[in-house]
């Protein structure tokens, strides 16, 4: 299940709001890569790209894994991931609309059983 | 004590579930409690669905919600959010109003890509049963519609952005 945290969102909006980072993820589109690589492509130092790199990890939006002395990137989630993200995400919206449309409906049969009373009497 | 007092109050609780039941198709269930009748009351009455399609959670709020349900008359809802400068739309055409029991709309808003919805009651006890499903032109649509991360609430307008980036790359990355 996806958590909905105003966190979450400021990251990846500020993840988003930085032309390296949309290229960053552009790139590991394509494929993995490690943060050397992707430092040498964009022309920036390693600690420059591990800063931007850190940025995307926090947001959800890559992973990275350390194998012996590389620290590989890639995309943060798959396809199908996001698939399941955003039918949870749905099915959260209908499930407060539902809620409050049995509120609505609680209330109109309450306001026409005190009606029906009151007729009778 | 209070609990017991409250627990009389509170009404069943009911799961709403989701599922992609084909390449071009979304179905939603849920049961609430109370006739057909009132249920089709509150989807068809715009002072009645103002008060549950915006859900308070989601900081949405209705600007305008014109409704003519009858088959081949037209909806239109537009919402603000105070994030937004931007009001969000949506429209379309009812196909078939039937009282009680079903509707069936078009949603405009996007174009050709745009889902036909369809929503039936079916009363079971003393709740009805509620199935709605969305039925896109295509798996793209639909494929799309999802990559496009908005499912029509709000406070997804920022993560949507990287839903959409995300997607992109994505799909890019099959070609």
């Amino acid at each position: 299940m996806v958590q909905y945290s105003a966190e979450r969102v400021d990251a990846s909006f500020a993840a988003l709001s930085d032309a390296t980072r949309r290229g960053v993820l552009e790139q590991l589109g394509h494929a993995e890569a490690s943060i050397t690589d992707l430092a040498e492509k964009f022309q920036m130092t390693l600690t420059g790209m591990k800063k931007h790199v850190g940025v995307l990890e926090q947001a959800g939006l890559v992973v990275t894994e350390k194998v012996g002395r590389v620290r590989t990137c890639r995309l943060g989630r798959s396809r199908l991931e996001q698939e399941t993200a955003w039918i949870e995400r749905y099915r959260q919206l209908w499930h407060q609309r539902f809620d409050a449309l049995d509120a609505v409906v609680g209330e109109l049969a309450r306001k026409e059983q005190a009606d029906g009373r009151r007729q009778r009497r | 004590m209070d609990a017991g007092r409250d627990g009389e109050r509170i009404p069943m609780r009911h799961e709403t579930t989701v599922e992609r039941t084909s390449e071009r198709e979304l179905v939603v269930t849920r049961t609430v409690n109370g006739p057909a009748r009132l249920v089709f009351e509150a989807w068809t009455t715009p002072a009645l669905l103002r008060q549950w399609w915006a859900p308070k959670a989601y900081g949405i709020s209705f600007i305008t919600c014109e409704v003519d349900a009858r088959t081949g008359g037209t909806y239109r809802f537009v919402f603000g959010h105070p994030a937004s400068e931007q009001p969000m739309e949506f429209f379309g055409r009812y196909l078939e109003v039937t009282p009680y029991s079903r509707l069936v709309w078009t949603n405009d808003e996007g174009g050709e890509g745009g889902s036909v919805t369809t929503v039936t009651f079916e009363e079971r006890g003393t709740g009805t049963v509620i199935v709605m499903r969305d039925r896109y032109p295509s798996k793209d649509a639909l494929d799309a519609a999802i990559a496009s991360g908005s499912t029509g609430g709000f406070t997804e307008t920022f993560e949507q952005l990287d839903e959409l980036l995300v997607g992109l790359v994505a799909s890019q990355s099959q070609i």
